[in-house]
């Protein structure tokens, strides 16, 4: 055997299926977020559900180019990806961070934050499941508050409110924020057209269904995700350049209640708590509504 | 042309010599101005390479790894705890064959804080799969950065350039800078064989299964077994275009040494100047000078070992629980060659103690009258 590295890696192309959980957001996303990209696009990722379930070596669903790093290293190896690039002549190869919530939010905050402050031509996508799902469900930044999780279990769930990543990146004052569910998927390519567009930093935010974690029917994924925007438990909307804000989805007012009911990751909730939950829902959606209308006169 | 400058002015003229195209780094005493000077050169137009200015050294490293992939020339410059926050990605870059290379400037790990010299940060990377190399001038700095990328990029393996916080990273010295054109000629762009190319889509570093692991390994192991070779040969080359050559291990004085020393960096330095002395006044003194710790060079010392010499072992570093970690190497490699060699062990010089010509004439004194311990460490300097 000669010390060369010969591992001729992944033909991807010639390779079908993903080794996911039945009814998986992250690959239903994953593929959406794709096909708008389309094929001159590189791909970033961290230890989590998508390295996993993009396969084992040497197979991997990816038809575009795909790196995998360590956990906390995504935005800091993107940016390094983009750098690369750029230096070949390949600037128009769009660069693509894709990472769960644990990488996001938790591990990888502090490397996002710097190259949203150095506003890196990078499109940074975080697929949100609510915890670490790929080590089994245990609770991150994101979960939110009256969750089960391994680490936050019945007899103490999780007391603090989840991490307004939207917000924080919209501080840095970075060309794009957006959210997107896979349950609007017309929003959700609209959003990664525009991003693909925008030079600099673009952050999305993907709401992303995790049925072995949120203790929930496969077949219920859609319409949990749909019910999250519906009951503006995950409103959808955009920021530009950290002011302008525009809500794309109006809010049907759904109770909260009907989103947690179809999840067992809840059902530990007392009532007290999932009152607690609407009423926090609803300040935050009255607030991103005053920004709303109030960005509508800026224009 | 000749030009004075400091240790680390000569890391960042030989990063500019091999047309790095992307350098990534964090600051970090004694390295900081080998990240300024690159700044102004990179700003300036001085050099054509891209700059990513980032938040830690873990960053830093992971940029590269980033940048790495994509086929490009990568360099990057740290110190001690710097060092040691990017562990995890040393690994991942040898893991992942990337040829990046990356200047040491040791300094001491705290706890206590220090920002002094000594070797301990890079000697405990010896497990994460990077070439290592020691240097004790300012011209061999220079020498050894461009060096380091032509061995890299053959051994498909990352390479670390060492050399000791203010001793030499702040000394300044006269240098022979080469031209640009003989540089281009002795180290040609890149070419990456496996890269980020979407004309050409693969999936790199994902996850592997047990069944395939250990062969991403054993060519690890295997790159190793084939570096000396390489390495010799590069500054065999080096030697050809720029008429200044180094071995893996320098001899010096060893021609009836009845006592070798065992050194590096900076403290080589003051040993050679020690040696050279106690030569003068009859004493049978003799140097080897290791210029690396991965792969270690034991056939370079095996070639000066004579039946008889008391040999020693110089280390500025510190394995707590063994001792020095050049002296635990070098007894494990005489061991493995099958030669049975007293191995004198003296530690020294840590946070930036001076090594002096007295304390080497201490060690002399000890050794020829055997009063050295000779199992145990020999504490050099130290006040009990």
């Amino acid at each position: 055997m000669s010390d060369r590295p010969d591992y001729d890696f992944c033909a991807s192309h010639d390779f079908y299926g993903h080794s996911a959980c039945p009814g998986c957001g992250e690959k239903i996303l994953f593929r959406h977020v794709l096909d708008v990209l389309g094929p001159e696009t590189v791909i970033v990722a961290p230890a989590g559900c998508a390295a996993v379930t993009d396969g084992v070596f040497p197979h991997s669903l990816s038809p575009v180019p795909y790196l995998h790093v360590a956990f906390g290293a995504t935005a800091s190896a993107a940016a390094g990806v983009r750098a690369g690039l750029d230096m070949s002549g390949r600037e128009n190869v769009t660069v693509m961070a894709w990472a769960g919530d644990g990488a996001t939010f938790d591990i990888g905050m502090g490397a996002l934050s710097a190259i949203a402050e150095r506003n890196e031509n990078v499109l940074y996508v975080c697929y949100d499941n609510e915890a670490y799902m790929n080590t089994g469900m245990q609770r991150s930044s994101a979960t939110p508050p009256g969750c089960w999780t391994t680490t936050t279990p019945a007899s103490r769930l999780k007391s603090e409110p989840k991490k307004d990543i939207d917000a924080i990146m919209a501080a840095h004052r970075i060309p794009y924020v957006a959210t997107a569910s896979p349950a609007f998927l017309d929003d959700l390519k609209a959003k990664v057209e525009r991003a693909k567009a925008i030079r600099g930093l673009r952050f999305m935010h993907l709401f992303s269904p995790c049925p072995p974690g949120w203790k929930s029917d496969p077949a219920d994924s859609i319409a949990i995700a749909r019910l999250a925007v519906e009951s503006n438990v995950f409103p959808l909307y955009e920021v530009y350049e950290g002011e302008r804000l525009r809500l794309t989805c109006q809010s049907s007012s759904v109770p909260v209640a009907d989103y947690l009911k179809l999840q067992g990751r809840f059902k530990y909730m007392s009532e007290r708590e999932a009152e607690d939950m609407q009423r926090a829902v609803e300040r935050s959606y009255a607030a991103l509504k005053l920004r709303h209308e109030k960005s509508k006169v800026c224009l | 042309m000749n030009r004075v400058m400091s240790g680390n002015e000569a890391v960042s003229q030989a990063v500019k010599l091999s047309r790095v195209q992307v350098i990534s780094a964090y600051p970090i005493t004694p390295q900081t101005s080998i990240s300024e000077k690159l700044s102004e050169i990179c700003g300036s137009g001085e050099m054509d390479a891209k700059f990513v200015k980032v938040e830690s050294e873990h960053s830093a490293m992971a940029t590269l790894i980033g940048a790495s992939s994509t086929g490009v020339r990568t360099f990057t410059a740290t110190s001690s705890q710097g060092l040691a926050l990017m562990q995890e990605l040393l690994f991942w870059v040898s893991g992942a064959r990337l040829p990046v290379v990356m200047v040491n400037v040791n300094r001491a790990m705290a706890a206590p804080w220090t920002i002094w010299c000594d070797q301990t940060d890079s000697v405990s990377q010896r497990d994460t799969g990077w070439l290592q190399f020691y240097c004790w001038s300012n011209q061999e700095i220079l020498d050894s950065v461009i060096c380091a990328f032509r061995i890299a990029e053959e051994l498909l393996i990352p390479c670390m350039v060492c050399h000791d916080g203010f001793f030499i990273s702040h000394t300044h010295e006269v240098l022979d800078i080469p031209e640009q054109n003989q540089v281009d000629a002795f180290l040609p762009p890149r070419k990456a064989e496996y890269k980020l190319d979407t004309a050409n889509p693969r999936t790199f570093s994902g996850g592997t299964m047990p069944s395939m692991f250990m062969e991403f390994r054993y060519k690890v192991q295997a790159a190793f077994e084939r570096a000396q070779g390489v390495i010799d040969q590069t500054y065999e080359q080096f030697e050809q275009a720029f008429g200044r050559g180094y071995h893996a291990v320098e001899a010096y004085y060893t021609d009836g040494a009845e006592i070798l020393l065992i050194a590096s960096g900076s403290a080589a330095s003051t040993v050679y100047h020690t040696v050279r002395q106690m030569r003068e006044s009859g004493r049978k003194v003799g140097l080897l000078r290791m210029r690396q710790l991965r792969p270690l060079p034991v056939e370079g010392v095996l070639k000066h070992l004579t039946d008889g010499a008391a040999l020693a072992v110089i280390d500025r570093n510190l394995s707590p629980g063994t001792g020095g970690v050049f002296t635990q190497e070098l007894r494990a490699a005489l061991h493995r060659n099958g030669v049975d060699y007293r191995v004198h062990e003296f530690v020294g010089g840590l946070g930036g103690r001076d090594i002096t010509a007295a304390d080497i004439e201490k060690i002399c004194d000890d050794l020829e009258n055997k009063t050295a311990d000779p199992a145990g460490i020999n504490w050099v300097g130290l006040n009990r």
